[in-house]
């Protein structure tokens, strides 16, 4: 057993060279207080300093990590750890549909999550994700800007934007592309906030969920924009994979 | 045989219980047992469900039995056409606005499976008026992309229900064309009628401004604001226009299920020049008689039963008008088959009334009206003048006047205009897209507003033809293909 994991050690170190060759760009993203979605007032968030991925993991780079982990294959994947949609539009083991450097979408939680770590990193807790996402080109908190807002809804109702390279969106204040306007992206803990999926009914019981009535008001469109999000999100489980949901890994700085 | 399910009032109940007892006991009808309950109606068989896109609709229940109805709903989101030249992401239930129609009988246990497309990239769900349970279904059906959910429910109450997405932002998802209807038939089915047909109104919000052309967005504020830039039925402007109006023949009964889909707006829906023999009112039960206009909140619908008496062409409206004329609420039935001059003589005099004692000359009748039909292509400049007259007096001459003179100092003049003569394709442009802000015609300053028109390329042709060739005006031709390259510009 021990010798197992040291095997798996060295194999993911290895990986972890060859991948990181690759795409090992990271920017660092300062941490600091702030009120996501779910929060009242007296419930602010600290986040930790992270560094993040550039840029989502994309088809090529996520083929490398099939090809090293023959467990995460098309053929071989365990139903527990991802469904049929696991890959779907792959032709087989070995063969992406679409741009090598588009995301990688399709895949479970549980797989990006491995993702990851067989690269000395981690998935990203809702809470940095949202943290590093609420960044513009200029600002790193621009939910309260209309345009940032609007870039976020009418991504939401174009079709197909996973055909798309990385690095096509705006590089925000960090440094860091595509959080808005390419895929979804997995989280961490993406379903410890849940929506039931009947938001009405949620709004009303759940205050703790929708920062309570004060920002409530319909008229923020900060809201709408991340509500999105969270229904996404909770619609999903680990085992799911969608055509429009990718992952980025993040790595905690070592002091 | 009507019977009333309300399971609350139990006076009402024991009522129902000793009439029905007392009915059947008087028909002795072996075949349709009768219940008092609707949970107890029992289902045989299963049975798929036959789903419509809008106007139509599936074949009426009839005097079938109750069954396991299993409806199988997709949901798209995909691009569509608002108006010529203005495209918009829908997104829907079964892949049109409204989503399709599902027809069931009370009693029936519907299995609902709810499909999210793989492509697409919000989750969705399903709130079904006609469901007694937590959220109509919503909670149940909450369903990711490339997933299904199934859940069921027993159809309780019979009447008309609106259908739709109940998902985080649900005003968005609902403006988006979210939403549907679902009928409940009683026991034994509707009375059976000639023609039936499905509209939902629907309010959209665009970042750009009425017929703007290109991809629009969803435009939030405006939305929050309730400030529409389009009001229509089925989805989009001219829907139900032209080659797809509705049709029926002289005599027939004709059923609408009308529906509301929102999400803001409350619709004065009217028939122009029939009035409506019976009204469900709000889907439900009570049927009101003899009704002109009758009001479907949002989220609501109506039954509304007329028979067409007389040929012609009727015109579906949401009497807040400007949503007709300016909006896209507009539809049309066209019926054909006999005048019925006891009914609608069409004009039959026009005189001239002078008071003051003057002797009232008249003027003989022009007989019967011309049958007007919808997108008939003028064959000969005569007839381009002929429709391009009929269609400046129904759509420019409350601004431009009769012999367009204009409106000093408000409305610019178009007889002898420079403005109008120095260049045909602004003027094509103008009634295609509009104008705002100052213009000066022959020396004299206008700061208005001209509404984009929504005409076809034949109309515009037809009616600027007219415009040109009238008036002291420099008589050109305006054909079809130079309105379409200016539309396409």
């Amino acid at each position: 057993m021990k010798l197992y994991h040291i095997a798996l050690f060295l194999f993911c170190s290895l990986l972890f060279v060859k991948v990181t060759a690759q795409n090992d760009k990271m920017a660092k993203v300062k941490g600091g207080v702030f009120l996501p979605l779910y929060g009242t007032a007296d419930q602010l968030v600290k986040v930790d300093p992270f560094m993040m991925d550039v840029y989502p993991v994309t088809n090529e780079e996520y083929l490398n990590f099939v090809k090293e982990n023959p467990k995460w294959k098309k053929s071989n994947v365990i139903s527990l750890f991802a469904d049929k949609s696991y890959l779907n539009k792959w032709e087989d083991d070995v063969t992406y549909s679409g741009l090598p450097n588009a995301p990688i979408t399709s895949v479970s939680w549980f797989a990006a999550k491995k993702y990851c770590e067989c690269q000395g990193k981690r998935l990203p807790t809702v809470d940095e994700w949202e943290f590093a996402a609420m960044a513009n080109e200029d600002v790193p908190d621009a939910r309260r800007i209309e345009s940032y807002n609007q870039y976020i809804l009418s991504w939401y109702e174009t079709p197909k934007t996973y055909v798309n390279p990385i690095g096509e969106s705006y590089k925000n204040y960090y440094g860091i592309y595509d959080l808005h306007g390419l895929v979804w992206e997995w989280t961490q803990d993406f379903n410890t906030v849940l929506i039931s999926g009947e938001s009405r009914k949620d709004q009303d019981k759940d205050s703790n969920l929708f920062c309570g009535s004060a920002a409530i008001g319909a008229s923020d469109l900060m809201n709408y924009a991340a509500f999105m999000r969270y229904a996404f999100r909770g619609s999903m489980k680990a085992r799911y994979s969608s055509q429009n949901l990718g992952f980025r890994c993040v790595k905690d700085i070592e002091e | 045989m009507i019977i009333k399910f309300k399971r609350k009032n139990v006076v009402k109940l024991l009522f129902s219980f000793g009439a029905a007892a007392f009915l059947t006991a008087c028909v002795n009808d072996q075949s349709s047992k009768t219940y008092e309950n609707a949970l107890d109606i029992p289902v045989s068989q299963e049975m798929i469900a036959e789903l419509t896109d809008p106007p139509f609709v599936p074949t009426p229940v009839g005097k079938r039995k109750a069954k396991k109805l299993i409806v199988d709903l997709e949901i798209q989101e995909r691009e569509g056409e608002m108006v010529n030249g203005v495209k918009y992401v829908y997104w829907t239930f079964g892949g049109t606005v409204p989503g399709s129609f599902i027809r069931t009988r009370v009693g029936d246990e519907i299995e609902f499976k709810l499909k999210n497309h793989p492509d697409n990239k919000l989750p969705h769900n399903i709130d079904l008026h006609a469901v007694n349970g937590p959220g109509g279904g919503a909670e149940s059906s909450f369903v990711a992309p490339g997933h299904e959910k199934i859940f069921s429910f027993k159809t309780l109450n019979p009447g008309l229900y609106v259908y739709h997405c109940a998902t985080a932002p649900v005003g968005m998802h609902i403006a988006n064309g979210m939403y549907g209807l679902i009928l409940v038939e009683p026991e034994g089915g509707l009375e059976p009628v000639d023609r039936e047909y499905y509209i939902m109104q629907g309010d959209f919000y665009t970042e750009g401004k009425y017929g703007e052309r290109g991809l629009q967005a969803f435009d939030m504020q405006k939305a929050i604001d309730e400030k529409a830039d389009y009001v229509v039925f089925n989805g989009h402007v001219g829907a139900m226009t032209g080659d797809n109006a509705l049709t029926a023949k002289v005599g027939e009964t004709v059923r609408l299920f009308v529906g509301n889909g929102g999400p803001n707006l409350v619709s004065s829906f009217h028939v122009i020049g029939e009035i409506f023999d019976k009204v469900h009112v709000e889907g439900g039960d009570l049927v009101n008689d003899n009704v002109q206009t009758t009001l479907i909140p949002a989220g609501g619908a109506a039954i509304v039963e007329f028979k067409v008496d007389v040929p012609g062409s009727f015109i579906l409206v949401d009497h807040s008008i400007f949503r007709a004329f300016n909006k896209g609420a507009l539809a049309v039935l066209n019926v054909e088959g006999e005048e019925n001059e006891k009914v609608f003589a069409g004009e039959i005099y026009e005189g001239i009334y002078l008071p003051e004692g003057s002797v009232i000359q008249s003027m003989p009748s022009l007989g019967k009206k011309d049958d007007k039909k919808e997108e008939v292509k003028a064959l000969s400049f005569e007839e381009k003048m002929k429709f391009g007259k009929d269609k400046y007096m129904a759509t420019c001459v409350a601004c431009h006047q009769a012999n367009g003179q204009g409106i000093e100092g408000a409305f610019p003049p178009l007889a002898k205009a420079d403005y109008l003569n120095e260049d045909v394709d602004r003027a094509i442009d103008i009634v295609l897209n509009g104008k705002s802000g100052e213009i000066t015609v022959n020396g004299k300053k206008y700061n208005s507003v001209m509404t984009a028109q929504a005409l076809s390329d034949e109309d515009v042709a037809n009616v600027l033809t007219y415009v040109y060739n009238s008036w002291g005006n420099n008589k050109t031709d305006v054909t079809p293909e130079m309105v379409k390259a200016v539309r396409n510009r």
